[in-house]
């Protein structure tokens, strides 16, 4: 048989779609590599895993010069915003590496499996990212997330783990059934599964173009805002990331926070003339979720669920960085989002590093109780934990108030003033349970006897320093940083011009 | 074939997406509850394929390339879901092992 000479297959950007490749191959050689271990030891396991995240981030750094490019059938595409988010999930995704051995030793779970499957679900959540085909946002979120279902339930003998597990299974495969009838209807709509399509739809005067596309982009966009834990999708999140081994909850409130967050502010970038329909939503859902946020963490006494409550709050100050952007395109840049994102991940992975020092014996115990005396046992690691709250409070020079002063910035440059002057109270509300972690460390002595031998390994210990140092440094670096992400010295030209890039359908 | 109109698959994959989502809400069976979750997937699969099957639909006016990616969605989502019954009927097990029941009412160690 002949075939047409007209079908020649596309040819195909290999350096497009390397990050991803590197990742999950990563992935697999570090599963095969695991069989042939010398009995339970890691360590050539958390090697290959680290190379092939270190190759990742050296080819996404490589093509940070390059111009815009999509593969694949337009199902893979290549921008600045895609690399940054991919950059930070690779990174995250080492921290997260780095300290978990030691606490899943000392949980008594060393399974090597946790990091092919580490891999694998940061390789869903770079897929996400870097796409504008919504069929590829859907499986880059159900790889992201078969793969955290997993490893959520990875302590077999733990109720909670296992109790968190199926919560996150159950609720997160309705959420994405959502999230798929969605993409089913825009599909219906546009005729296609580019996000592009979106605003060439929207313009539309037909009523039946209109309306299905209405009903879809809701659904698709209650399916991201599940995944980021916004109000009032986000009953799941307390329950998740207290039940989670610590290393997992990290890479929730981190890698899958950091996806779904980018993924929303795209999907938003290329539905512009929708705005009038979803930002009037969207400001009560960013309200509702900082107040939700920040008073139910008040009441906690278990550090992790407080984090998770953490996570809620932190992700409504994201949704009012990425309204204020897709108000006025114009005059906010895209980068305060990210650079909020990369202080929120370096400040949430440094905090829970030094909580796997809970971790002991096969337990784990993460009530306030449970941190008193820290500072008896490891002074650097309890000024640390001290510097990384007051980040999350917003105290001047650290990054978390740098990253709360630009949104908030960009809430008034966008004329939002009602999600500024919330964002401003629950901020000052955030410092009653903040200031309790602080209180636990360095105030309550412990009841029993107090140990003076350092716990925390190596791994542990190097993770939460340079976490804390970039936490403290981040000020300084603030215009080094932002250029970096935005690729020029104009304040993110480049970028919020490839963002906002019209469709030519 | 196109005698059935558009609107009939579309009123039968939310008719099936409804009940599914109605069933995950009311039942406490983890495994029953699964099963809604599959049944609503299948709903969007219906919706994709009849989507893909009228194109050009009276929704939209001018035909293009495109429509093939319906049918190629539900391949994904086909293989998507079996991907999740692994993973979920798993988490099951472990639960049973440790319990030696299921029940959804029964898990809530965690509170606040």
């Amino acid at each position: 048989m002949r075939l047409n000479p007209l079908h020649t297959p596309p040819s195909i950007d290999w350096m497009v779609v390397s990050p991803v490749l590197a990742v999950s191959v990563g992935g697999v050689l570090a599963l095969l590599l695991a069989m042939f271990r010398p009995k339970a030891d890691n360590t050539a396991v958390i090697w290959t895993s680290l190379l092939a995240l270190f190759g990742a981030g050296y080819a996404l750094v490589a093509q940070l010069p390059l111009p815009e490019a999509s593969t694949f059938g337009d199902m893979v595409y290549r921008d600045r915003l895609g690399l940054i988010a991919q950059l930070l999930i690779v990174i995250s995704t080492a921290v997260v590496i780095l300290f978990s051995e030691q606490y899943l030793r000392a949980r008594r779970i060393p399974f090597s499996e946790f990091y092919p499957l580490a891999l694998w679900s940061s390789a869903g959540a770079m897929m996400m990212v870097s796409t504008k085909s919504l069929l590829m946002v859907f499986i880059g979120l159900e790889v992201l997330s078969i793969a955290l279902y997993v490893m959520a339930g990875m302590a077999k003998q733990s109720n909670r783990s296992e109790e968190s597990a199926i919560k996150y299974f159950l609720l997160g495969s309705f959420a994405s059934a959502w999230l798929l009838l969605g993409i089913a209807y825009i599909f219906g709509t546009t005729g296609t599964l580019n996000i592009e399509a979106i605003a060439g739809a929207a313009v539309s005067d037909n009523a039946l173009v209109r309306g299905p596309l209405l009903f879809g982009f809701s659904l698709l966009l209650i399916g991201l805002l599940f995944k980021a834990a916004l109000a009032p999708f986000h009953q799941w999140t307390p329950d998740v990331y207290q039940g989670a081994p610590i290393n997992v909850t990290a890479f929730m409130a981190t890698v899958s926070k950091a996806a779904a967050v980018v993924t929303l502010l795209r999907v938003l970038n290329h539905a512009l003339p929708l705005k009038d329909f979803f930002i009037p939503a969207l400001t009560v859902v960013a309200m509702l979720t900082m107040i939700v946020g920040n008073i139910a963490a008040l009441a906690q006494t278990d550090v992790k669920r407080l984090m998770g409550y953490s996570s809620i709050a932190n992700a409504g100050y994201l949704l009012v960085a990425i309204l204020a952007h897709v108000k006025s395109p114009d005059q906010v840049p895209v980068t305060t989002t990210l650079f909020f994102l990369v202080a929120y991940a370096a400040t949430t992975l440094g905090l829970f590093a030094i909580l796997t020092l809970a971790a002991k014996d096969g337990k784990e115990e993460t009530s306030f109780a449970d941190l008193n005396g820290l500072y008896h046992r490891e002074p650097i690691l309890a000024v640390c934990l001290a510097i990384l709250s007051f980040s999350l409070i917003g105290v001047p020079p650290l990054a978390g108030f740098l990253g709360k002063f630009l949104i908030f910035q960009d809430a008034i440059v966008a004329e939002q003033l009602p999600l500024a002057v919330v964002l401003a109270i629950t901020s000052v509300i955030s410092i009653g349970y903040y200031l309790k972690v602080v209180r636990a460390t360095w105030v309550d002595e412990p009841q029993g006897e107090i140990s003076t031998r350092s716990v925390l390994p190596g791994g542990a210990k190097f993770a939460a320093l340079a976490c804390t140092g970039i936490v403290v440094l981040l000020m300084i670096l603030q215009t080094p940083v932002s250029k970096f992400i935005s690729g020029s010295g104009q304040p993110s030209a480049p970028l919020s011009a490839s963002a906002n890039a019209q469709p030519d359908r | 074939m196109n005698d059935v109109p558009l609107l009939v698959y579309l009123g039968i994959g939310l008719f099936m997406f409804v009940t599914g989502a109605v069933g995950v809400v009311v039942r406490r069976n983890p495994v029953v509850v699964f099963m809604c979750i599959e049944l609503m997937l299948n709903a969007v699969n219906l919706t994709f394929l009849a989507f893909a099957r009228y194109a050009p639909s009276p929704l939209v006016a001018d035909k293009q390339p495109t429509w093939m990616a319906g049918q190629m969605a539900v391949i994904f989502v086909m293989a998507v879901a079996a991907a999740e019954v692994a993973v979920g009927l798993g988490i099951i097990m472990a639960i049973f092992r440790l319990k030696n029941k299921v029940d959804l009412d029964e898990l809530s160690s965690m509170r606040g």
